[in-house]
């Protein structure tokens, strides 16, 4: 099937100085599948979730997207994927509108809605041309998250998307990512809450953990 | 600014969106996010112009003295004002978390490099190059030596804003990469320095100077072609941690 996105990860591990963080990480998704990843600090989440999105390299596996390891369909797998990092990637000199605009730019595939309009529908109207260090944590992440509304990517990587966000923002991205899901998209995310989604997949770091455990 | 942010965001909207956008819309982001804090511009322009003002000061204001040591003077000037300014290349973008959506985004990372390095010159190098006939007539260069000052100035801060951005970019991830940076990019600035004072003196000589001109343009080529590609490699290896 390949019209259909899938994300496989296959035999994952990852050391860094020589000490194992996780090994043996082996989940497979298909459209309209969520994974939250969940552990206790330290255990990977971030790093995981790097891995996925091809900024970082595993120390042993691979990444599948629709099948394909991912160093073979880097670029089709860059132009499918929204990666929102522990950082939201957002200029706090310039204002809301000018973040999303470049970020547009950056993803001419972006669909043309209105940025005023999307950044509206995402809470932040009458902030859009504010610099963004004169807005909450919370209103930033918002920021970020509009990137959602007009993205065209069909996975979402996102860490900690709660992070920050008010009540009414958490049901906010609750509804968005139950829109995604049901045009057949992927979410995978790193999260402590439970979510209020009716199915997912878990993936609990700690069960991956390979101190103590010789790599050879 | 919020009317003149508006403008910018509404003719930007009405490009044809291409796939190469990467290049127009890291330099834009960056130079706009310059004239947001003008005062980073001007600190490297202001410590030019105050070491050549000391200059006859400390030294003696004697015109035939100071005509000697100004090609000198100014080419160092400038090099260490580069210096000063390529440290935060991408430190902030590292910091905010742009730079790992620059490096797993579809554009190419060469091009978003060499867009941050031709918003650098554009704020640091060519401003610097064009206050340095000001600062060699305090200097009192002699005549003969401004047409070659420039263009080799021209030249040579292009190199220096490249050269610089393998440093930059090599010491991105260390938390104080400061010192480290200069003594890597110092040995590949010195044949820029090498070349362009001497040039310059050349001039004022009545040798011909094009020579060490087609020099500098060569060595330029090099780093253009260079250094954009051993940045992003650098980039992309400084986010494997």
């Amino acid at each position: 099937m390949p019209d259909t996105p899938s994300l496989a990860l296959s035999d994952l591990s990852f050391e860094r100085d020589d000490i194992p963080l996780f090994a043996g990480v082996t989940v497979e998704l298909l459209a309209g599948d969520v994974l939250q990843v969940a552990g206790p600090n330290g255990a990977g989440k971030t790093t995981l979730l790097r891995i996925i999105s091809g900024a970082l390299q595993p120390s042993s596996g691979v990444v599948l997207w629709r099948g394909e390891p991912m160093a073979a369909v880097r670029r089709v797998f860059r132009t499918s994927l929204l990666y929102m990092g522990h950082a939201p990637a957002i200029k706090a000199a310039l204002t809301a509108e000018e973040n999303l605009h470049w970020w547009r730019r950056m993803h001419p595939d972006a669909n043309p809605a209105n940025d005023r309009e999307v950044l509206a529908k995402i809470g932040l109207r009458g902030l859009e041309g504010l610099p963004c260090y004169s807005l909450s944590a919370g209103q930033q992440r918002r920021v970020a998250l509009a990137r959602t509304l007009v993205s065209p990517a069909s996975l979402w990587v996102l860490d900690e998307p709660f992070t920050a966000i008010d009540q009414q923002g958490i049901a906010l991205l609750h509804s968005l990512m139950a829109g995604h899901l049901e045009r057949g998209g992927l979410i995978v995310l790193a999260t402590h809450q439970p979510l209020g989604l009716p199915d997912y997949k878990q993936l609990n770091l700690e069960e991956f953990a390979a101190v103590g455990v010789s790599p050879a | 600014m919020k009317a003149g942010a508006g403008d910018t965001a509404a003719t930007a909207r009405g490009d044809t969106v291409l796939a190469g956008s990467g290049f127009g819309a890291v330099l834009q982001r960056d130079l706009l996010l310059a004239f947001r804090r003008r005062g980073d511009i001007a600190s490297p322009l202001i410590f030019f112009a105050i070491v050549v003002t000391l200059v006859p000061l400390g030294l003696s204001p004697a015109p035939d003295r100071l005509a000697g040591i100004a090609p000198g003077i100014i080419w160092v000037m400038a090099l260490l004002a580069s210096l000063l300014s390529i440290d935060g290349l991408f430190q902030s973008d590292y910091s905010d978390g742009v730079l790992e959506q620059m490096v797993i985004s579809s554009q190419p990372l060469y091009l978003m490099v060499l867009a941050k390095v031709v918003a650098h010159w554009l704020i640091s190098g060519l401003p610097l190059t064009l206050m340095a006939p000001l600062l060699a007539m305090m200097l009192s260069l002699p005549a003969a030596g401004y047409g070659t000052l420039l263009l080799g100035l021209l030249l040579g801060t292009a190199t220096f804003s490249l050269t610089g951005a393998i440093g930059a970019a090599l010491t991105v991830a260390l938390r104080k990469g400061g010192v480290l940076l200069s003594l890597l990019v110092m040995p590949l600035y010195m044949p820029v320095l090498i070349f362009g004072s001497s040039s310059v003196q050349q001039a004022i000589d009545g040798f011909p100077v094009a020579g060490p001109l087609a020099l500098l343009g060569a060595l330029l080529a090099f780093a253009l072609l260079v250094s954009p590609l051993a940045s992003a490699g650098a980039l992309r290896a400084g986010l494997q941690d």
